[in-house]
């Protein structure tokens, strides 16, 4: 068993009367891709303001430690600054020159983008403005990548792409990570773990694990099968005959 | 060639319209349509410039209105930059200030006249007091809008442990740029319409006072004079603060 990153214990957050979450228990560990699924307002950007340490919790507990980097829904480039100064961004505790540059340089030839660092955000096209969030988000030092439906503004292609462009990225730079996010197929496609969050306020309703390696096809059984098992999960999807192959597990404390 | 067949086109057409609107005007005044003292000839309008160009006295008069225009909208820009930050940033601040400013941003600048002569007398400070109220309350208004900056963009920042003065440097301001350089173009505008108007009323000197002076003497090709002079300088200002917007990193605020 590897090693918890961050623990949260009966985990509520309410804003004035609203109940967003209750009582929730979650592990992460460290080395793992979580991805937290679940019906649109049910508390899934909550959850991870509670993870970045931006939000605190009306009761329970949050334990971990660790440098945070978080990728946002909407962009969070500096449209002032070049692609090249908003990675830098990330590299702000590394003091000598010379090591920020050629750190930069090997992120800029991973992500495909040497000979654009010193174009800004509205030059480059969606996907590329993406790499460059995700370039910033993964140089230097930092334990946990929270993403907030990262790619949700971009067209379809540009998303599939994208995905197999973290999975390649995390394979380089191994990152825990929390991706939330309304798309089933990204998180089947790319999560060791798939949380399905209830309505509000949301509880872990259920927990779906995927054994296989990334990158994965997005047209493999197993991905299909995580896929129909999450719909099935949200009530969008008949649970049919056919019986998953994939392991899936209740969470601790809750009987199905 | 055909691309620079097209830009050379685009620079002649306007010296042409310009020839045409001369010959029509020479015309018109050979003709005798108008009286003579009411509408000068071109000829005696170019004896008039080059005659108040040799006393010297034009020179003067371009001096002395330029540089009450730089003084006071130097002074509102200095002052209502910072203003306009506290007001955007601080909720009890932009409460109790917005209705005040935008009071004040609405009454014409001419409105005092009055007591800027009573207040300063004549010379430059009641034209430099007129052209500061004229700009000062806009730029106030347009700083404060850093209240509807991207919220992403302050936490990107907090992630990334931006605060204080770089802060300030490197986001808050890059932020609202783009919407003050536009504001100080539109504000330079009008602070050299509002110059001239103080001048012919609280001025000894200045091209307003050179149009006053002249319309008082009789001397209407003066006026004429006064009045190319104006139009001209306006528009060197509007094309040296268009300079501005030509600064790389607040590209990203004219991209429509």
């Amino acid at each position: 068993m590897r090693d918890s990153l961050l623990r949260l214990e009966n985990v509520s957050r309410s804003f004035g009367p609203v109940s967003v979450l209750h009582d929730l228990s979650l592990e992460i560990r460290r080395g793992e891709f979580v991805a937290v699924v679940g019906p649109s307002g049910c508390g899934k950007t909550t959850l991870l303001n509670l993870l970045s340490g931006y939000d605190r919790p009306t009761s329970g507990r949050i334990d971990g430690s660790g440098t945070v980097r978080m990728v946002y829904q909407q962009s969070g480039l500096f449209p002032w600054k070049t692609a090249e100064e908003n990675v830098l961004l990330g590299l702000r505790h590394v003091r000598d020159h010379a090591e920020r540059r050629r750190q930069l340089r090997q992120m800029l030839v991973l992500i495909g983008l040497e000979g654009f660092g010193g174009h800004y955000p509205h030059q480059l096209s969606g996907g590329m403005q993406q790499r460059v969030e995700l370039a910033r988000a993964l140089i230097g030092e930092s334990d946990l990548l929270l993403m907030d439906e990262p790619f949700s503004s971009l067209d379809y292609i540009t998303r599939l792409k994208m995905r197999g462009e973290l999975a390649r990225l995390l394979e380089e730079r191994p990152r825990t990570v929390v991706l939330v996010t309304h798309d089933i197929e990204e998180a089947a496609q790319l999560a060791d773990r798939v949380l399905v969050l209830s309505g509000r306020p949301a509880q872990v309703q259920r927990e779906i694990c995927l054994s296989l390696p990334r990158p994965r096809p997005l047209t493999h059984p197993e991905v299909v099968r995580a896929v129909h098992m999450v719909l099935a999960e949200l009530g969008l999807e008949d649970n049919g005959t056919e019986s998953p192959r994939v392991e899936t597990r209740l969470p601790k404390g809750r009987t199905g | 060639m055909k691309e620079s067949k097209i830009a050379f086109r685009i620079k002649l057409l306007p010296v042409l319209l310009a020839l045409a609107a001369l010959a029509a005007w020479a015309v018109l005044s050979n003709m005798g349509v108008f009286p003579r003292s009411s509408f000068p000839a071109p000829m005696e309008v170019a004896t008039g410039l080059g005659e108040e160009f040799q006393r010297g006295r034009l020179f003067q008069d371009v001096v002395a209105s330029v540089y009450r225009v730089m003084v006071g909208f130097g002074l509102a820009a200095l002052l209502g930059i910072p203003l306009g930050l506290v007001i955007g940033l601080r909720a009890n601040a932009r409460a109790a200030l917005l209705p005040f400013v935008n009071f004040f941003r609405n009454l014409s600048p001419l409105a005092w006249i009055p007591f800027a002569i009573l207040w300063f007398g004549v010379g430059d400070t009641p034209s430099i007091f007129l052209i500061f109220v004229s700009v000062f309350f806009s730029v106030v208004l347009s700083t404060a809008a850093v209240a509807s900056v991207p919220a992403v963009y302050f936490r990107v920042a907090r992630d990334y442990g931006l605060r204080g003065a770089e802060l300030l440097t490197q986001v808050t301001i890059p932020a609202i740029l783009p919407q003050i350089i536009t504001t100080l173009r539109v504000t330079a505008g009008l602070a050299w319409l509002v110059v001239v108007a103080a001048e012919m009323i609280a001025g000894r000197d200045g091209l307003g006072f050179l149009i006053w002076d002249a319309r008082n003497g009789l001397r209407n090709d003066l006026v004429v004079v006064g009045m190319v002079v104006i139009g001209l300088i306006g528009v060197v200002i509007d094309r040296i603060l268009m300079q501005l917007t030509r600064i790389p990193s607040v590209g990203w605020g004219y991209e429509r």
